[in-house]
């Protein structure tokens, strides 16, 4: 009795190392080699989805993300490297499949402007900070012998009870 | 004793344009904002020549679609597929340009299985030439295509001249008519 318990809790086992975890969109093959499927993944979190348009392409399930992943993977193991891979998607698609905008003419106003903010910053509070710090510093123009005669009469007068 | 005090507020009075002019120039880029369309992604392959590529015919339809059909006059390259939504939009447009002969209408058609792609154009009118049936998406993909329906317009050199984004609807269509005449008379398109 205990054997054919044991026997189909074996059987048991075996079937749930058959099955493999469902995933609800279409599971993509992955390349043999694992350092190829490594560079492949890694170029698919840099480009963009552009049917979903904020997510990379390794994150959506567009059908054309699944294809553009297919893509890469078949660059990659044809011998590409990162950069003619990734060349080849901007060829077709442009600079825009980017999630990382490349550094140029264009796009120099967009990689400069948190430095020139940055900048502007720092000038704006220091010289705010100065202006504020600054008529404290400076000598005060003592009281006129008027003045001093009508404090001096003040102070005494606080004196009182 | 008050004199100071007095002396300060016209000084800083700009101050007080500040905020406005912040709110100002916020305004400005929301407003221009409102005109971008940012589903419309600039096609990368306006000005080049189309890619190359061989497709067949549809089944049980002639004429397949290569590069160089689009060789030797002003056509139009529609992507379309039969469960595309926004391709039914457009289609009568696509009809009548076929039935008035202006241009012709070339059909790339995206990842339709089977039969589907042809039922589709019998029940409706088959507006196109040549249709390529692109199964895998592959040369969809080489036109730069992420969306259907897509039309290229292709100068008689098979160069892709303009992308329109989405059904085409009159008004496009009026654009795109005015382009191809451009380029019959040798000049440029706009659109």
């Amino acid at each position: 009795m205990l054997m054919v318990y044991l026997r189909g809790l074996l059987l048991l086992l075996c079937l749930a190392g058959l099955s493999t975890p469902a995933f609800s969109v279409a599971v993509d093959t992955p390349l043999d080699d694992p350092r190829q499927e490594a560079r492949a993944r890694a170029i698919h979190k840099q480009l963009r989805c552009l049917v979903c348009q904020n997510q990379s392409i390794e994150d959506s399930n567009a059908s054309l993300a699944r294809d553009l992943r297919i893509l890469v993977r078949e660059r990659i193991a044809a011998g590409d490297s990162d950069d003619a891979a990734i060349g080849y998607i901007v060829e077709r698609y442009g600079d825009w499949v980017l999630l990382r905008p490349p550094i140029k003419a264009g796009t120099l106003v967009l990689w400069a402007a948190p430095a020139v903010f940055l900048i502007l910053a720092i000038i704006l509070i220091a010289v705010w900070y100065r202006r504020r710090n600054g008529p404290a510093s400076k000598p005060v123009a003592s009281l006129s012998a008027e003045e001093q005669v009508r404090l001096k009469d003040l102070l005494d007068r606080g004196d009182q009870p | 004793m008050s004199e100071p005090i007095a002396e300060e507020i016209p000084r800083r009075a700009w101050l007080r344009l500040v905020p406005l002019v912040v709110a100002l120039v916020i305004g400005a880029f929301l407003f221009v904002g409102l005109g971008l369309r940012p589903k419309e992604i600039p096609s990368a392959l306006i000005g080049k020549a189309a890619p190359e590529f061989d497709l067949p015919a549809l089944p049980g339809r002639p004429k397949g679609l290569k590069t160089a059909d689009l060789k030797g006059e002003v056509s139009l390259v529609n992507v379309f597929a039969s469960w595309c939504v926004s391709c039914r939009a457009e289609h009568p447009l696509f009809m009548k340009l076929q039935a008035s002969g202006v241009v012709p209408v070339h059909g790339l058609n995206n990842k339709d299985k089977g039969e589907a792609a042809m039922s589709w154009l019998n029940r409706y009118g088959d507006p196109y030439d040549r249709v390529g049936a692109d199964l895998k998406g592959r040369v969809s993909i080489d036109w730069g295509v992420y969306g259907v329906p897509e039309t290229f317009l292709v100068s008689a050199e098979g160069r892709i001249v303009c992308k329109h984004i989405g059904p085409v609807m009159q008004r496009d269509l009026e654009i795109l008519l005015k382009a191809i005449e451009a380029l019959r008379q040798g000049g440029t398109a706009q659109c």
